[in-house]
C-alpha cells in the first residue's frame, strides 16, 4: 500500500511553534518497526475557515448535505434504520447514508461505546475529512447511562472525540434524532460546528485519553 | 470571430446545459424512486448541494499520482464522449466537434473513463475498490458485445459511422427511426444501455450494501465532487448518443430534453422493478439473449440492404 500523503499540509507551518520537524511528527511507536514507514506520520492540522460570504455559502451547503457514516456503534444504531424508511424519510432533509468514512461527514455514536468499539470509532472518525460532525445518541454517550460502572464501556464519548450535538434519552426515538439533525444544521450554519479543528488543536489530549483506554493500540497514531 | 474559438465557446455552453440537465435528471429520478417507495425523497437540486459541499471540504488525502489522475480520466471520458456527439440535429450551438467517424471515437470514450478510473482506484489500495473494478470491467466487456454488434448493424444499415449522418437518415417522422426500421438492434442496444447506466439489475459494480461503494471507495472531497460532476455529464452524453442512434435524434432542445428523459425512465423503471444480478449472472445474461438479438439485427440489416 502506498504511503498516504496529506494535501495542503505544509511543513513550515508545522514549525511555527519553534519545535523541530522531527518532534512534530507522530512517533507511531505502537506499530512494528518495519511497518512504520508504510504509514503517514504527519499530525492533523486545523484548517481555518474562509471568511465572510464564502464560508456562509459553504456552511449552507454543508448543512443541507449531511452524509452519515453507515456504522452502527451500539444499540442506538437500531434507531438509524427507521430514518431511511418512508415513515421518517431523512432524505428530504438532505441526510443520506454513505458506506465509507472517507465520503461521510456525520458520525452518529449510537449509544454506549465499548472499549473494542471505541478503537473502531477513533479509526473511522480520523478517516473522515474536515469538516466532520458527531452526533452522540442516547444517555450512554453523555455519562455512561445504565452502563456507567461497566468494566467494558466508556462513560463520556467527548473525552475521545469532539461531539457537536447530544441527543439524550434511552433510547431516543427517530424523531429525536431528526430534531438532533435540525440542531446540528443550526450549528453548522452558525459556523459553530468545528469539531474537526478542535480535534486537531487538542490532538495530544484526545490521543492520551484514547490510549489510556485502548490497550492494544496496533494502529498508527493518526489514521489518515 | 474566429470559427474555432466560436466552436469552443459553443461546446462549453452546450456542456454547461448538459451538466445542469444531468444533475436535475438525477434529482428527478431520485424523487420518482422515492415516490415508488412511498417517500418524499431528496430535493431535486440535492445533486448541486452535494457537489458544492464536496468541493468545499477542507482536507483531502491522496495515495499517489494515479489516484489524482483517476477522476481526471473519468471526467475526460465523460466530457470527451459528449463533445463528439452532436446533441441537437441542425443546431450550431449543440453540434459539438462531430466528424465522419465520430461513432467509433465515442464508443472508445465511453470505456476510456472506466479504464482510467480502474487505475486510479487501484492505487488507492482499498480491497473493495479492486473488487469493484474487476466487477465493473468484466460487466463492461460483456455489455460491450451486444452494443458493438448493434452499432455494426446500424453502420451496415446506414452505410456510415457518422452520428450526424445516422440522425439525418432518420429524419421525417417516426417511421424512419431506427426503432422502427431495425427494432432488433434497438432492443439489443437498450439492454446494453441498461448495463452501461449501472442501475439495477446491473448495479453490482457500485453496490453500497456489499462492497461499500466499489471503485470510488477511497475517493472523497473534491475528487468525489469531480466524479459526481462527471456522472451528470456522462449520463446525459450516453442518453443523447442512444437518442441519436435509435430514436431519430432531436431537432430542438425541448425534443432533446423530452426524449432523453423518457429514455432515462426506461432504466429507472427497470431499476425499481428488478433486483440485482450477481456479476457472473449479468455476464451470462449479456452474452446470451442480447448478443443473439444483436447478431440477428446485423443479419437483418445486411439482408435488407442486399434485397432493397
Amino acid at each position: 500500500m502506498s504511503e498516504a500523503k496529506i494535501l495542503g499540509t505544509d511543513d513550515e507551518q508545522l514549525d511555527v511553534s519553534g519545535k523541530t520537524r522531527s518532534t512534530m511528527r507522530l512517533p507511531n511507536l505502537d506499530l512494528p518497526e518495519e511497518d512504520r514507514e508504510l504509514y503517514c506520520d504527519a499530525r492533523p492540522k486545523a484548517v481555518a475557515p474562509y471568511r465572510g460570504v464564502l464560508e456562509k455559502f459553504a456552511n449552507w451547503a454543508r448543512a443541507n448535505s449531511l452524509w452519515i457514516l453507515g456504522f452502527g456503534t451500539g444499540c442506538g444504531a437500531i434507531e438509524l434504520r427507521p430514518l431511511m424508511t418512508s415513515r421518517f424519510d431523512m432524505y428530504r432533509y438532505g441526510i443520506q447514508p454513505r458506506p465509507t468514512p472517507r465520503q461521510s461527514g456525520v458520525f452518529i455514536i449510537g449509544g454506549y461505546a465499548s472499549v473494542k468499539t471505541l478503537k473502531r470509532i477513533v479509526r473511522s472518525y480520523e478517516q473522515m475529512q474536515n469538516p466532520k460532525f458527531v452526533l452522540a445518541l442516547g444517555s450512554c454517550t453523555i455519562n455512561g447511562g445504565m452502563y456507567w460502572d461497566s468494566y467494558n464501556t466508556i462513560n463520556r464519548i467527548d473525552h475521545y472525540i469532539p461531539v457537536d450535538v447530544y441527543i439524550a434519552g434511552c433510547m431516543p426515538r427517530p424523531e429525536a434524532l431528526i430534531a438532533g439533525f435540525g440542531k446540528l444544521k443550526e450549528l453548522i450554519r452558525a459556523g459553530k460546528a468545528e469539531g474537526a479543528n478542535q480535534y486537531a488543536e487538542n490532538f495530544d489530549w484526545y490521543k492520551a485519553n484514547q490510549k489510556r483506554i485502548i490497550r492494544d493500540w496496533n494502529m498508527p497514531d493518526y489514521n489518515w | 470571430m474566429n470559427p474555432v474559438l466560436l466552436q469552443i465557446i459553443y461546446a462549453i455552453l452546450s456542456l454547461f446545459v448538459i451538466l445542469n440537465w444531468g444533475l436535475i435528471l438525477g434529482g428527478i429520478t431520485a424523487r420518482i424512486t422515492a415516490r415508488v417507495q412511498g417517500r418524499i425523497g431528496i430535493p431535486v437540486w440535492q445533486g448541486y448541494i452535494d457537489i458544492i459541499k464536496n468541493y468545499f471540504q477542507r482536507t483531502s488525502v491522496t495515495h499517489g499520482i494515479m489516484f489524482y489522475l483517476g477522476p481526471i480520466f473519468r471526467v475526460a471520458g465523460g466530457v470527451g464522449t459528449y463533445l463528439f456527439i452532436p446533441a441537437i440535429f441542425g443546431s450550431v450551438l449543440f453540434a459539438n466537434f462531430h466528424f465522419a467517424g465520430d461513432l467509433l471515437l465515442v464508443m472508445y470514450f465511453i470505456f476510456f473513463g472506466q479504464l482510467g478510473m480502474a487505475l486510479g482506484a487501484g492505487e488507492s489500495g482499498h480491497p473493495y475498490s479492486a473488487i469493484g473494478v474487476s466487477r465493473g470491467l468484466s460487466q463492461m466487456t460483456a455489455f460491450e458485445v451486444p452494443f458493438a454488434l448493434s452499432v455494426i448493424a446500424l453502420a451496415a444499415q446506414y452505410h456510415t459511422l457518422s452520428i450526424t449522418d445516422i440522425v439525418a437518415a432518420q429524419q421525417g417522422g417516426i417511421a424512419h427511426w431506427t426503432m422502427v426500421t431495425n427494432p432488433l438492434a434497438v432492443v439489443a442496444g437498450i439492454i446494453s444501455f441498461l448495463g452501461m447506466t449501472m442501475h439495477n439489475p446491473f448495479s453490482v459494480v457500485i453496490a453500497p450494501q456489499e462492497i461499500p461503494i466499489g471503485p470510488p471507495t477511497e475517493y472523497h472531497s473534491s475528487f468525489l465532487a469531480l466524479l459526481q460532476t462527471n456522472r451528470a455529464i456522462f449520463n446525459v452524453a450516453k442518453l443523447v448518443l442512444f437518442m441519436n442512434l435509435f430514436f431519430g435524434g432531436a431537432t430542438t432542445i425541448w425534443g432533446m430534453l423530452i426524449k432523453t428523459f423518457l429514455l432515462y425512465m426506461i432504466t429507472v423503471i427497470v431499476g425499481v422493478s428488478f433486483p440485482r444480478f450477481r456479476v457472473d449472472q449479468s455476464i451470462r445474461f449479456f452474452l446470451r439473449w442480447p448478443t443473439a438479438i444483436a447478431l440477428a439485427s446485423v443479419v437483418f440489416a445486411i439482408v435488407r440492404t442486399q434485397l432493397f
